[in-house]
């Protein structure tokens, strides 16, 4: 009860941040319309279901990377993860309540990139949007494990892209193929990794 | 309280430093001076259990008892003095945690300015609401680095009340002078 209270408090805070500061959802936002707009005139007419939806994994994936090289800025620039860390609750809290905040950024620029997609393109089906979900879940787990790595590199702004990417390319394949029983093992393994590997993550930041 | 044995920290080829012993009873004050890159910060993040040391032994209290304010206040400049405080608040478990952070906050002089934006603060206000929120959880160890930086006259005095109070305190400067007379516990870094 008392790790459910902390990661609610800890998510509440970035999303009060973000209310604030307006700056990473719009972001998302815009960058997301502005890549399905691009496709849609790039590809041409009657190009196939299959290529416009790698498209939208595509734009989905480096959507989620502006979100996440945003997702740890306080704490970076104003040295919070330090004042984190050493409060006495679970560190695995601190990473949970980033991840969930970071999800809830995901799905508000998706309520809006997919049905643009389907709109740009050859519509909608239940099973891309469950897949998307599923993604989103694992793209906020390991993006946010990946995020804390980056404070704490020197190249962060490279070292973020450089573990993330390969490590979405399952996301792409689950995605694309709507593998939903796949992106659900790929959730289950990272989110528990994820949650396991913060502490280690940030014990010598 | 702490207990360093021939502590050393190395970053890669860099020494940071090295045979540091440190015996450190409750109650004492340990002043760490030294000029600007000497290390002191360094030991001051090993000592809050923030950096691993790479060499020697090393005795913490638990945690929760300890309170550490670096060069920068660590706290979120987008919220509030309030919101920063019940956070913490939240994550430090304190009971009663309205009543604490009021008094902290009247006392460090920032009560009337508490549902304002943090980023809005001179650097003298945030080095306040950083002492608050060292305090918040009423640690028995404190580490402070740095602590009178930026502070205006009041708030060096607001400063100089809270090393009354006893507790356990180690102090990085360069300016020793405000501190000097309650040390009981000295390393200085070349």
């Amino acid at each position: 009860m008392t790790y459910a209270a902390d990661v609610a408090a800890l998510a509440r805070k970035d999303l009060l941040l973000e209310l604030r500061a307006k700056e990473t959802l719009p972001s998302m936002l815009l960058f997301v319309i502005a890549a399905l707009t691009i496709f849609h005139f790039a590809l041409p007419s009657g190009t196939s279901h299959a290529a416009a939806l790698g498209l939208l994994w595509a734009a989905i994936i480096f959507t989620a990377l502006l979100g996440l090289t945003r997702a740890f800025v306080a704490e970076r620039e104003q040295g919070m993860l330090d004042a984190l860390v050493l409060a006495p609750c679970d560190r695995s809290a601190i990473w949970l309540g980033k991840a969930l905040a970071v999800l809830a950024f995901l799905v508000a620029a998706e309520v809006v990139a997919l049905p643009a997609f389907a709109a740009f393109f050859s519509g909608l089906d239940g099973r891309t949007v469950a897949a998307v979900a599923l993604a989103d879940i694992g793209i906020a787990s390991v993006g946010t494990l990946f995020g804390a790595m980056a404070v704490a590199g020197r190249a962060r702004e490279l070292l973020l892209p450089l573990l993330f990417l390969p490590m979405a390319i399952p996301i792409v394949v689950g995605g694309v193929g709507g593998y939903l029983w796949f992106l659900a093992l790929y959730d289950a393994i990272f989110v528990v990794l994820s949650w396991a590997a913060f502490e280690y993550v940030v014990s010598e930041t | 309280m702490i207990a360093a044995r021939s502590l050393a920290k190395r970053y890669g080829e860099h020494r940071v430093f090295a045979g540091i012993d440190i015996d450190l009873r409750p109650g004492g004050f340990l002043l760490v001076t030294g000029p600007n890159g000497s290390g002191k910060t360094t030991l001051l993040r090993v000592l809050a259990g923030l950096a691993a040391p790479t060499a020697g032994s090393l005795r913490l209290p638990e945690r929760h008892t300890v309170g550490y304010l670096g060069h920068e206040p660590l706290v979120y400049r987008e919220l509030t003095p309030l919101e920063n405080l019940t956070l913490f608040g939240r994550l430090y478990r304190l009971p009663e945690r309205g009543a604490r952070i009021g008094m902290l906050l009247e006392r460090f002089g920032l009560w009337e300015v508490r549902h304002e934006r943090v980023s809005t603060f001179s650097r003298g206000m945030q080095q306040r609401l950083g002492l608050c929120r060292v305090l918040l959880h009423e640690p028995s160890l404190l580490l402070l680095d740095e602590p009178y930086n930026a502070l205006d006259a009041e708030g060096c005095e607001l400063l100089d009340g809270v090393f009354d109070e006893h507790r356990t305190w180690v102090v990085a400067t360069h300016e020793p002078r405000r501190v000097e007379q309650r040390a009981t516990e000295r390393l200085a870094f070349a």
